[in-house]
């Protein structure tokens, strides 16, 4: 849907008109104002949710609504779970697909080519492919609700293995390498004098996307934990099976439960950004 | 873990890396041992650095992909897990004649129509409106970027109050422009449309920034030949830069349909209580959402398993159909 513009003499690329920025403007409302009504619905309690019109102000109840959730449908525990689940996960990809997206974008090994195309064609399995024999396991060695049995499955991503290859083919230069191995540096070394410090910044990346994701992570915490150890997820999932039946309370646990999430998005955004357009070019 | 493990992968003898490995041999056993050292490492340590992710997607990838299938040909139930009994293709042929089944796979796809093809459409909309130059730019991408922010199930929770036949905020506006209320729970396309309607919303704006990107990566000077032929925005819009994006839209296509398929989130929570039949008469049951059913409410763990490796199976032609449309687009150049 190509916008009217005003022209540009100089040439490039028009500037936005006024059509363009209500265009945007609806586009952004829309993205942010069901999270804003959220916070709304969560500030009243369930009779008021049950008239029309529904609310479009705040009401009083907000500090109330939170507690309820943070204590009843153990959303407390379930942000505390999932800081320490998403954590992991985005600091074990960081590292595993570092050394990897390294190894692949500058060392020359047989079957280099081979090996990647199949860290790609591991993208093709969905994790339902994996809940039977995993639940079979967890079950069979009574790890039912242990964090670690949600966060091993997802230590390693070839989405991030890919990324820190595309970034380093490009930002780490060959010489350096080769310098430093000259100065007599085994590849250990080479890793952590010359490789993190060129990588840093798309590590830095990669780790908030892969917070995000974890964050997010649905199937088989559903299926791997139950309520009396949940994640945010799955706490939020308990609350939309109705085991809270206050509308008010869920929406409050809803909040709750993305908060995190947008401080990070507020703090880091830009470069989550970068992140998702620079990982986009060579998909 | 130490750079130079040694790995399972055999290599026969290869030529070193070029570098210093090739200084002249040194007279005294040090330096011997140590160029010996070095070539050791810098031929074994790769496999070192890539193992992690081998070992990892070994384990909690390959090895259960492998025992599923195993299990799909099994009479294998929740309540009696150690007792797996020989079902030969009896699971797979059960979900032939399971009108369950088909409704999924039918829901499945409906779904996914009705949120990629608007959310890639607006996407490209959003990505031609963010190219042009804008004020505070960086401000409009992330505020687009909040939904990809916001869970599964936080947004599912706040669509399905928005969404509330008697109270919801949908329904009220409708009624203001004087249209009678909607059952987006119980009506069967309504409710495909309200789960499709939660997925757009969370991808639409990630999307955009991926064809933006891909935009920005156009030259210039493609548009100036083209303005100087005369052609309109729109024309521009049409021959530079949708031709330009078509990879990154097969992309796209082919990553949101996987989403699609695997689809569980958004049907789970938008029907409420006994979410995993995915409505009353399991009008927005996805397959995902049937296998979790088959597997965990209906205790055979056998049948999901073979739900499993038929969606499998679906993804690998979805992928076979993506590959070969981007051969096509490339001989097309």
């Amino acid at each position: 849907m190509p916008a009217p513009v005003t022209p540009t003499p100089a040439g490039g690329r028009p500037r936005t008109g006024p059509f363009g920025y209500t265009a945007l403007g609806l586009f952004t409302a829309l993205s942010v104002l069901p999270l804003v009504w959220t916070a709304v619905a969560a500030s009243h309690d369930n009779t008021r949710l049950a008239h029309t019109p529904p609310p479009l102000r705040f009401g009083g109840n907000l500090a109330h609504n939170l507690g309820i959730a943070w204590s009843d449908a153990n959303l407390g525990l379930a942000l505390l779970n999932t800081t320490l689940v998403a954590g992991s996960v985005a600091l074990g990809t960081v590292l595993f697909c570092t050394l990897a997206g390294f190894a692949f974008a500058k060392l020359r090994f047989r079957g280099r080519n081979a090996l990647l195309a199949v860290v790609i064609g591991t993208m093709m399995v969905p994790p339902q492919l994996s809940v039977v024999p995993l639940f079979m396991v967890v079950a069979e060695l009574g790890w039912t609700d242990r964090l670690p049995t949600v966060v091993l499955p997802t230590l390693v991503s070839a989405f991030g293995v890919f990324f820190m290859r595309q970034y380093l083919v490009e930002a780490l230069p060959t010489e350096l390498i080769e310098a430093a191995r000259i100065d007599g540096a085994n590849s250990l070394r080479v890793v952590r004098h010359v490789v993190l410090p060129v990588a840093r910044p798309a590590m830095a990346v990669l780790g908030m996307l892969s917070f995000v994701q974890s964050w997010n992570d649905f199937f088989w915490p559903v299926i791997a934990l139950t309520q009396d150890n949940p994640t945010v997820q799955v706490a939020l999932t308990g609350l939309g099976r109705g085991y809270v039946p206050d509308q008010a309370v869920v929406m409050a646990g809803a909040l709750l439960g993305t908060l995190p999430l947008l401080l990070v998005l507020a703090l880091f955004g830009r470069h989550i950004v970068g992140g998702i357009m620079r990982g986009a070019v060579k998909g | 873990m130490t750079a130079a493990s040694p790995t399972t992968v055999e290599e026969p003898d290869a030529e070193p890396a070029p570098g210093p490995a090739r200084t002249p041999p040194a007279r005294d056993r040090g330096a011997a041992r140590r160029v010996r050292r070095h070539r050791w490492d810098v031929r074994w340590s790769p496999y070192a650095f890539v193992a992690p992710f081998f070992l990892f997607f070994s384990a909690f990838g390959l090895f259960p992909l492998l025992w599923t299938g195993w299990a799909s040909l099994h009479r294998l139930e929740l309540t009696d897990m150690n007792r797996p009994e020989w079902a030969g293709a009896r699971n797979y042929l059960r979900l032939l004649h399971d009108e369950f089944f088909w409704n999924a796979l039918g829901n499945t796809f409906t779904i996914g129509v009705l949120s990629t093809v608007p959310q890639l459409l607006m996407a490209l909309a959003l990505a031609h409106l963010l190219h042009q130059r804008l004020r505070a730019a960086t401000f409009w991408r992330v505020a687009l970027l909040t939904p990809y922010a916001t869970s599964v199930a936080a947004a599912t929770l706040v669509f399905v109050l928005l969404y509330g036949r008697d109270y919801g905020l949908v329904n009220w506006v409708l009624g203001l422009a004087g249209v009678d209320p909607v059952d987006w729970q119980n009506g069967t396309w309504s409710s495909r449309l309200a789960v499709s309607s939660i997925v757009v919303w969370r991808w639409t704006g990630y999307n955009a920034l991926i064809y933006l990107a891909a935009m920005q990566a156009i030259p210039d000077e493609l548009y100036e030949s083209a303005a100087l032929d005369g052609a309109s925005r729109v024309r521009q819009f049409a021959h530079v830069t949708v031709p330009s994006l078509r990879p990154t839209i097969l992309f796209t296509v082919v990553v949101s349909t996987i989403g699609a398929t695997q689809l569980f989130g958004e049907p789970l929570l938008f029907g409420g209580a006994a979410g995993q039949k995915g409505g009353a008469s399991h009008q927005f049951q996805t397959l995902g959402l049937y296998l979790y059913e088959q597997g965990w409410f209906g205790f055979h763990l056998g049948r999901a398993s073979a739900v499993a490796w038929a969606m499998f199976l679906i993804l690998l032609l979805v992928a076979a159909v993506g590959g070969l449309l981007a051969r096509l687009l490339r001989t097309d150049h």
